[in-house]
């Protein structure tokens, strides 16, 4: 390198470091972090329509101060999503931060945000329960359900409606997928249902035989546990091979961009049980007009709202209610606005959604069945809705952290 | 001189010196005139990312063997370390003090690079670069599906940085600063070593295998020894890059992360090690600021194009962009080290 292109870069350098210290308080910026590449790309999209419908609403305004949207895309890994998440804090200067998209990056981000006390970390769709349960942070909030959470109702509805007493457990092998088999397990164990094979596949698995051949005959359901394209590919292969033990789904597994791809699989997905924070098809006005604003704004969108694009529209209008409630004020550390945001209570779509002392959201759970509308598309048909789902399902707090995390081998009831 | 570094010119000395003087004086004052982002996540981290890339860089240049394990390699280290130290998932237990483990991770990750050598210095070109991709694949896939001793996909968080006399390494200037000494010291013991006889005889078996071993060269040692200099060299990253990351999972060994180090490699320049710490700056600017020139969902197609780029306009990579532009005088000779895959 020559002296000349050092003193140059040397300069730039300096200058953009400059240039991002000086737009100070008369803008509030925001971040957000999602994920434009790799397998969850098509969620981040639905992350960043959210945002911006959300901004949009307030006029790209806040307690008269303008908001700044900066983006940032990570691909689903931990490091990449901790490296952005630093480069939106440091680099851009954001005073908030709405995002990740999984699991592993929203546990990587949780321990970041312990190093910057002053700011504020909005979780965007991640939903790993460790995030907020086990040593949480005191600058993160998160507006979702956890993965167990949204398996509230399903265990009990299975055994009650379904008349299952036998389950087998195929999932993904990571945290995202011990979680929602606790949330399924707590429930449906507790009526006395037992689980005798629990089968752990790696994520991105194409063949599936041999999880599909160890699945025990005598059981009277298959519990699924696989997001996007694994999903699919068990889906294919499952009907591919005969079986007709009913299925039980986890809530990626027959999630609306599941539900959307074309294959043979399709004609057999109807009536399969699966729990989610959101639903299709509800009754009610709020949710109409939340379904009808997404459609008009974005109409090459999917078919209705996703769960991620409610994850993140709902952190950001949570961001946007205490920024007003504060007035915009995010001095001395954003302590006021920070506290303003642990109070926060917001009417969505989906009911009613509020923090506990975690700043863990507590929040309606819908048991859903697939379903085919009129046009014959298919979707998630509520049939019972659990209300006010907590991050404890419900039990004793110190009971229910002193048994640990999800694991392979916890909860076992065989 | 056949021994010299091969990318290395007959420039004027003096300015030569003047002009690593001024480089060297840059690095030192940099952390100081920046904020913390640009001190860790593109100084540090390209440094770090600029050792493994290193250890690609040596074995390549001057052993004529493209390895893609040293990602691996690089794991593997990270990983004992990792196990050994204190971290989220054993509720911070502390088994070994810190520089034994130290110790044992840069061991496990130089024996990795040893028995990776064995294995793949019995072949040579695309049967090489397979045969450690195929290293490289297996220890991802290990990670991934090893729940009890590496935690499967989560990996390993909350890894304990160690602290020297009250001051944690991982204070942003602190980490730099000790990114800088590892980086320059690990440059300077390959520039070192290939000018050692054990370099000119690896630099022989490159250029001619078979002349080597009728001289009474014990060529196959010499090469897996090399394997065991990157090894060495990739542990150094690897380890760095844990206490940067702060954990470990899979998706930091995994093909995108493999690849990523070769990209390093041929956007810098394979011939010289300096190539190594250019690429790997080059490819973390590409990274953090490709949202503000392409939109953040075309990283992947800015970096491809980049990498088309250089590999048609200057083989030699942006190190040798560089020389071709100041220099006149083309180099002459073709070069040794097979570049693309």
């Amino acid at each position: 390198m020559s002296t000349r292109t050092f003193v140059k870069l040397a300069v730039s350098l300096a200058l953009s470091g400059a240039m991002a210290q000086a737009g100070a308080q008369e803008t509030i910026r925001i971040g957000g972090l999602a994920t434009l590449d790799g397998p969850f790309a098509v969620l981040g999209q639905e992350a960043f329509r959210a945002m911006e419908l959300a901004f949009e609403e307030a006029g790209n305004e806040v307690a008269g101060k303008k908001i700044e949207w900066v983006k940032e895309s990570s691909d689903g890994r931990p490091d990449v999503a901790l490296t952005k998440a630093r480069k939106l804090i440091e680099q851009d200067k954001v005073d908030i931060l709405i995002g990740p998209v999984s699991g592993g990056e929203g546990l990587a981000v949780k321990e970041y945000a312990k190093s910057v006390p002053g700011r504020t970390f909005v979780n965007g769709f991640s939903a790993a329960q460790e995030t907020t349960l086990v040593s949480p942070a005191s600058n993160f909030f998160r507006f979702s359900p956890d993965g167990a959470q949204w398996q509230a109702g399903l265990g009990n509805y299975v055994y009650d409606d379904k008349g299952y007493r036998k389950v087998a457990v195929v999932s993904g092998d990571y945290s995202f997928g011990y979680t929602q088999v606790l949330g399924f397990m707590t429930e449906f164990c507790a009526k006395g249902g037992t689980v005798p094979e629990k089968i752990w596949v790696p994520n991105g698995t194409k063949d599936f035989s041999s999880a599909i051949a160890r699945i025990p005959e005598d059981v009277d359901a298959v519990y699924v546990m696989l997001g996007g394209a694994d999903a699919v590919n068990f889906l294919s292969q499952y009907y591919q091979t005969g079986s007709d033990t009913p299925l039980v789904a986890g809530s990626n597994t027959v999630e609306q961009t599941v539900l959307s791809t074309k294959g043979p699989f399709q004609r057999r997905l109807e009536g399969i049980p699966s729990a989610h924070m959101v639903a299709a098809g509800l009754e009610d006005d709020a949710y109409k007009s939340y379904v009808e604003t997404y459609r008009k704004r974005f109409p090459d969108g999917l078919n209705a709202p996703s769960a991620p694009y409610y994850g993140y529209y709902v952190a950001t209008k949570a961001v946007l209610t205490a920024l007003e409630e504060v007035d915009g004020d995010l001095s001395g550390d954003q302590a006021k606005f920070q506290e303003a945001l642990a109070k926060v209570k917001l009417d969505t779509a989906f009911g009613p959604v509020e923090l506990d002392e975690n700043r863990q959201a507590i929040a309606n759970i819908y048991v859903t069945e697939v379903a085919r509308d009129d046009e014959g598309v298919l979707y998630n048909r509520m049939v019972k809705k659990v209300s006010a789902v907590n991050q404890v399902l419900g039990q004793d707090r110190a009971e229910f952290t002193a048994r640990g995390v999800p694991s392979r081998d916890f909860p076992d009831c065989p | 001189m056949p021994g010299t570094a091969p990318g290395s010119s007959n420039a004027p000395g003096r300015a030569r010196v003047w002009i690593w003087l001024a480089v060297a004086a840059g690095l030192l004052v940099y952390p100081l005139l920046v904020p913390d982002f640009w001190v860790v996540s593109v100084g540090a981290q390209a440094i770090v990312l600029g050792v493994v890339t290193l250890s690609l860089t040596f074995l390549a240049a001057y052993g004529g063997m493209v390895s893609l394990a040293q990602m691996a390699t690089a794991g593997v280290a990270a990983y004992t370390l990792a196990v050994l130290s204190s971290h989220s998932a054993n509720a911070g237990a502390h088994l070994l003090p810190w520089p034994l483990t130290l110790l044992l991770g840069m061991l496990a990750g130089i024996l990795a690079g040893l028995i990776i050598g064995a294995v793949a210095v019995r072949s040579r070109g695309i049967y090489l670069l397979m045969s450690t991709l195929a290293i490289a694949m297996i220890f991802y896939y290990l990670a991934q599906q090893n729940t009890t001793v590496l935690h499967g996909f989560d990996g390993i968080r909350g890894v304990a940085v160690p602290s020297i006399l009250g001051v944690s390494l991982r204070e942003p200037r602190v980490f730099y600063y000790l990114c800088l000494f590892i980086g320059i010291a690990a440059y300077l013991l390959v520039v070192h070593l290939v000018r050692t006889p054990f370099g000119l005889v690896l630099q022989g078996a490159r250029d001619d295998e078979l002349r080597m071993r009728s001289l009474g060269y014990r060529v196959t040692l010499h090469q897996v020894a090399a394997f065991g200099v990157a090894g060495f060299l990739a542990s150094l990253g690897g380890i760095l890059n844990l206490w940067y990351q702060g954990g470990i999972s899979p998706g930091s060994i995994g093909m995108t992360s493999t690849v990523g180090i070769l990209i390093m490699a041929v956007i810098g320049g394979l011939k010289h090690p300096r190539g190594a710490f250019i690429g790997a700056l080059a490819y973390v600017l590409i990274q953090s600021f490709a949202v503000d020139v392409v939109g953040a969902h075309r990283f992947n197609t800015l970096v491809g194009c980049v990498f088309l780029a250089i590999v048609m306009l200057s083989p030699d990579g942006l190190a040798g962009m560089w020389r071709g532009l100041h220099t006149r005088k083309a180099s002459a000779k073709a070069a040794p080290a097979s570049t693309s895959s």
